[in-house]
């Protein structure tokens, strides 16, 4: 890592420590903003949190490895979960699960090799009575269908690089040939 | 989605604030003491006496006090908190400001798990209306000296985070791993001070009880296990969904409900919970006969039930949190022996060796999880052997 980008997340983390506290009962929201905000938690952004809570840095690693929410490695920034636990698995998570893998082109606990999309599998979401059920980062899909993954991952795919509504308008001059898909 | 199978929800009729005001208007130990006579126990599934757990939390003498409310609703097949959340909140709220007033503390917390975070905003909107109306904050509802407000907590995603002490490990900033009891959070809980730890639902039930009455609220139930249970119902039904049911309803009762009579096995507590044949569907959903801390999932006749066993072994061996030897490893072994199941290789002496290790993970593992861990496979084991041994390796079906 850069040093100028250890500083810009040093800062960060300090202005987050003001919002949240520097108190032990803030390590598991601040962790959580980290690794929302860089899909990842850095081991030096570990320690710069272990230096301003006043705690060991393995404590912090211990803390980040525990909780599935902010454990692993660096995610995509959709980060897909399918639900695995019985209700779902009784209302066809299977099919569901494939035709992910399909769309996206990597298998459960793999991340696209743009940075994009990581596909987990989560357990009991609380969505028993309307699964499958599909969580992409805070966003709940439920009574998902293999033919509805497609629309979710195009739902996320509108968001950025030449879908993006930013650059719509762009694409929409380009000519024909360069606009496929 | 929610249902009774006579009208509306129990909840929707009661008054809001009516609760809050009566429990204003009294001494602190009437308070207590209604609950008490209500005979409430909690809805997580424990069954713990509430008001016994107030009366702890109010003898304590301690500077500051905390209602923790346990929204990490992480059973499989529950998901009754999850509508009381989104349609019940202030009911919710109301009931911590009441069990607040009665143990004498000043701060609460929602411990709302990580996978509702999109409900975060809607209980952040419900907060900020009860602030403006003076629900909360300093000097509840005008009442002089009494100062409470609610703060919500996310979880990190951690099924074992549902068990009180893992919780409040998790909100102190460790990992959520079961401390020893004692001391209990009554006496000891975050940051050492008393503290209640109650389910979604038994704090919505508090408020009820205040605004219409211990002896309305025993009516309902059997003598031992009183009042009205919200169950989440899911499966192989025609209608799953959450359901309202007076404890002490059969099984039998509740499938006729639900449209799920065909049913070969009914998984009453979650993956935690036991499984029942049909020849125990008479029994009732009750904390002296099943009890539940929600969850009834029914298993349809076309389903192989080591399949359904492996989903839970999986589950649990993927969320134990690692701190004690019965629950790590046990869950492990028996994940193992279903696989032997299903590939036809499991003699009936190594079975017995395996429900004998169930046993001893009741009775050794530290906290809730490990204990209940191998209630599936006990229970699937002694009501279900002829399905599940000698398989060949292709199901003989």
């Amino acid at each position: 890592m850069l040093v100028t980008e250890q500083e810009r997340l040093a800062s960060e983390i300090r202005e987050l420590t003001k919002e949240l506290g520097n108190d032990r009962s803030a390590l598991v929201p601040i962790l959580k903003e980290i690794k929302l905000r860089h899909s990842t938690i850095d081991p030096y952004a570990m320690q710069v949190i272990a230096d301003l809570l006043d705690i060991h840095p393995v404590e912090v690693y211990s803390v980040a490895s525990f909780y599935s929410f902010l454990a692993g490695a660096r995610q995509g920034e959709f980060v897909f979960r399918l639900c695995r636990t019985i209700c779902c698995d009784m209302r066809g998570k299977d099919r569901v699960a494939r035709q992910l893998e399909n769309e996206l082109g990597i298998h459960f606990g793999e991340t696209t090799s743009d940075g994009k999309f990581t596909l987990e599998w989560a357990n009991c979401m609380g969505m028993c009575d309307q699964g499958p059920a599909l969580l992409v980062n805070e966003t709940i899909y439920t009574q998902v269908t293999p033919e509805k993954v497609h629309a979710i991952v195009e739902e996320c795919r509108a968001t950025f690089g030449v879908l993006a509504p930013e650059h719509k308008k762009e694409y929409a001059e380009w000519p024909l040939q360069l606009r496929v898909r | 989605m929610a249902a009774t199978a006579t009208g509306p929800l129990t909840y929707s009729t009661i008054a809001l604030g009516d609760g809050l005001k009566k429990a204003l208007a009294m001494p602190r130990a009437d308070i207590i003491a209604e609950i008490t006579a209500s005979a409430l126990k909690g809805r997580g599934g424990a069954g713990f006496p509430t008001g016994l757990k107030f009366n702890f939390a109010a003898a304590q003498q301690a500077d500051e006090k905390y209602v923790i409310c346990n929204a990490d609703e992480g059973e499989p097949g529950t998901f009754k908190d999850r509508v009381i959340l989104s349609d019940y909140a202030d009911l919710v709220f109301e009931g911590m400001t009441i069990a607040a007033r009665a143990i004498g503390a000043q701060r609460g917390i929602v411990y709302l798990r990580g996978e509702y975070t999109y409900l975060r905003q809607h209980l952040e909107d419900v907060l900020a209306a009860r602030r403006a109306q003076g629900l909360l904050g300093k000097d509840v509802a005008g009442v002089q000296g009494f100062d409470f407000d609610i703060n919500i907590f996310v979880g990190a995603g951690a099924y074992v985070c549902g068990e009180e002490t893992a919780l409040i490990e998790s909100l102190e900033g460790y990992r959520g791993e079961p401390r020893n009891r004692p001391p209990f959070p009554v006496s000891s809980g975050f940051l050492g001070k008393p503290s209640t730890v109650n389910n979604v639902e038994t704090l919505a039930n508090v408020a009820c009880i205040l605004a219409k009455g211990a002896d309305w609220f025993k009516r309902m139930g059997t003598s031992t296990s009183t009042g009205h249970k919200l169950l989440s119902i899911s499966g192989d039904c025609k209608s799953p969904g959450v359901y309202e049911f007076p404890l002490g309803t059969t099984v039998a009762e509740i499938l006729h409900e639900v449209g799920g009579e065909d049913a070969k096995a009914v998984q009453v507590g979650g993956a935690s919970g036991i499984c029942l044949p049909p020849s125990q569907f008479g029994r009732s959903i009750a904390f002296e006969d099943v009890p539940t801390g929600g969850s009834v999932i029914v298993i349809g006749p076309q389903r192989d039930l080591l399949k359904v066993l492996h989903n839970f072994l999986e589950f649990f061996v993927d969320e134990s949190c690692g701190q004690c030897t019965p629950c790590r490893l046990g869950n492990r072994k028996l994940l193992e022996g279903v696989e032997m199941l299903q590939r036809g290789e499991c003699s009936v002496a190594y079975l017995k060796e395996l429900l004998a290790l169930g046993e001893t993970m009741q009775v050794a593992s530290k906290c809730g999880l490990g204990q209940s861990s191998p209630n599936a496979f006990i229970s699937i084991v002694t009501n279900f052997g002829d399905e599940i041994m000698g398989r060949t390796a292709e199901p003989v079906l």
